[in-house]
């Protein structure tokens, strides 16, 4: 397996490739981008059976990216898994190119499903999973949501339905930022305890630091109750690598002047 | 027609293991067959009509055809979103089979009508509506809708509904036929209509009239070559169905007549429910004569634009 070290670098490069993606795309949703960087990382480097060469590979594990509007994170992801080249993404959200700002679908090799409107991809996975446990396949399915997704319904609809299914093969990871567009998610909305909504709600659920790749890598590769689906509460700072990016929710909209991103890049790294 | 609907799927599941239902908690008893012989393609889905859809987009993208059933507006506009970012926006072969259309559950009120249902499906790409007339159309509109690998809904409505065909007839996606041929007046009918269209054109022959009657069930896509031949040989297009003015069959007819482009348009009634909610309470035929849904209703405006 990856070793720390290396993953932390990995991670440093991705939210510097964000940081210069977001200031010539002029793009908004940097810091939610930010946000989840080391969780990509973690399930990307150490737990997903994909093969980039082979992104159709029916056997392959799926990974349903919910929070759509950060979708710049998932594409540098990919693009460093070798699914498309890393040059493709001076392409994001140019016209007529084919990184839209957020995912479309049979478009983007590795990009298992278009989001964007919050609240769909944890239905979406649950059936993938259903597919899975119906067709006896092999392969797991990871969701990716945000705190503030998890104000919407159907999140709980389909909370309520994966356990009856047994489907332990479903992994959802939240990155559990504490902003949304215009506020605190734990302020607008009653979003704790929310480990423990997913465990009233049948799942098993963890809390995890979501910057602290050891712990993330942990989550992941834990022993799980076969027909228990799994819920990791992933702790994060929007924005975060970046000082003065982080925790500063004026960066759910903005983007980055060039001043700004030679500052990020002395911030992220400080030895070069 | 809905047992028509249980038992067509069963035979469906016996030759295409693909075939899953996902049921919004309703279809007691209904499904009990299917349930005992392929316990692993039935699923419950709950009260949680949003999640359904979006599981069931899911599942056709791994491979599977699964088929969406419940009340219609539940399984239309409650869930609109999912059904079109899910499944139209992904082209995923999930077929939604809305029951109890239209009036058919006229005494439940305004919450169980659903007069909006093919306005709304209509208009998202890639997406199939079908309103079969009978339980042996529908049987053929489900094949249909199977053999396509794309996103179809399918409205029928509840039971006891009157039997047009004795057998599964005729039916392909985009394709309308000829019930009763005739002249001047050709009436287009959708969905479980079909018996009043019948009749309506019965009632006008004894005044001399000599309507065609067609079956619609395809209502989108129409058959636009039906359409264009039949804009020349016919005096007066009526159509008919059991759902608002606005948005639905008889729009997508005028649609058609308006772009089309053709030299001689004829002239063209439209049958089908105001743009008001029902209050009144009673049965299924009683709320049609209160839209001017019955063979009657029907004739006698045919007739008045028929000098």
């Amino acid at each position: 397996m990856t070793d720390p070290a290396t993953l932390d670098r990995i991670s440093r490069t991705i939210r510097h490739r964000l940081i210069e993606i977001s200031h010539r795309a002029q793009t908004a949703h940097l810091a939610g981008a930010l946000s989840c960087v080391d969780l990509l990382v973690a399930l990307y480097w150490t737990r997903l059976r994909a093969d980039p060469a082979n992104p159709a590979d029916p056997a392959r594990d799926r990974f349903i990216f919910s929070k759509g509007h950060a979708v710049s994170a998932l594409y540098t992801v990919l693009a460093m898994r070798g699914y498309f080249p890393e040059a493709s993404l001076a392409d994001y959200n140019c016209e007529g190119a084919g990184l839209p700002e957020q995912p479309a679908p049979h478009g983007v090799p590795g990009v298992e499903w278009a989001t964007g409107s919050l609240g769909h991809g944890l239905g979406v996975g649950l059936g993938i999973a259903l597919a899975a446990q119906i067709q006896g396949a092999q392969y797991r399915t990871y969701v990716l949501m945000s705190d503030g997704e998890c104000q919407e319904g159907s999140v709980w609809e389909a909370a309520m339905l994966a356990p009856r299914l047994g489907l332990g093969s479903l992994t959802v990871m939240i990155d559990f930022n504490k902003w949304q567009a215009t506020g605190r998610s734990t302020q607008i909305m009653q979003m704790e305890p929310l480990a423990e909504k997913w465990r009233a709600f049948g799942w098993n659920a963890c809390e995890v630091d979501g910057h602290d790749l050891p712990a993330i890598v942990s989550a992941l590769h834990q022993e799980n109750p076969p027909d228990k689906p799994l819920a990791i509460v992933a702790h994060t700072v929007k924005g975060r690598g970046v000082s003065f990016i982080e925790d500063d929710n004026n960066w759910h909209y903005r983007s980055p002047s060039a001043e700004e991103v030679v500052k990020a890049k002395e911030e992220l790294f400080p030895n070069a | 027609m809905r047992n028509a609907f249980a038992d067509e799927l069963l035979k469906l599941a016996r030759e295409d293991a693909r075939v899953v239902i996902l049921s919004g908690d309703i279809g007691n008893r209904l499904f009990d067959k299917f349930k005992a012989e392929f316990p692993n393609r039935f699923y419950n889905c709950g009260v949680a009509e949003a999640n359904m859809i979006s599981m069931a987009a899911g599942l056709a993208g791994c491979g599977m055809r699964p088929m969406c059933y419940t009340i219609t507006p539940f399984v239309t506009t409650r869930c609109l979103e999912q059904i079109k970012v899910d499944v139209c926006y992904h082209r995923m072969p999930v077929l939604i089979v809305g029951t109890g259309s239209g009036l058919s559950y006229s005494s439940l009120g305004s919450t169980h009508h659903s007069f909006e249902d093919m306005a709304i499906m209509r208009v998202l790409p890639d997406m199939s509506v079908l309103a079969p007339a009978d339980s042996n159309e529908l049987r053929s509109c489900m094949r249909a809708a199977l053999r396509q690998d794309l996103p179809a809904y399918i409205r029928i409505g509840k039971k006891g509904e009157p039997e047009v065909f004795k057998e599964p007839p005729q039916f392909e996606i985009g394709r309308w036929n000829v019930v009763e041929a005739g002249e001047r007046v050709c009436i287009l009918s959708c969905g479980t209509l079909l018996p009043e269209a019948l009749e309506a054109a019965a009632c006008l022959r004894k005044n001399g009239l000599l309507p065609q009657v067609v079956r619609c069930a395809s209502v989108k896509p129409l058959d636009a070559n039906f359409l264009r031949a039949a804009a020349t040989d016919f005096e007066l297009i009526a159509t008919v169905e059991e759902h608002s003015l606005i948005g639905g069959f008889g729009s997508g007819v005028a649609e058609f007549l308006a772009d089309a482009g053709l030299a001689h348009t004829p002239r063209l009634l439209r049958a089908g429910i105001p743009d008001q909610f029902l209050h009144d309470c009673g049965e299924q035929d009683h709320a049609r004569k209160l839209c001017g849904l019955d063979a009657a209703s029907i004739a006698g405006r045919i007739a008045a634009a028929c000098p």
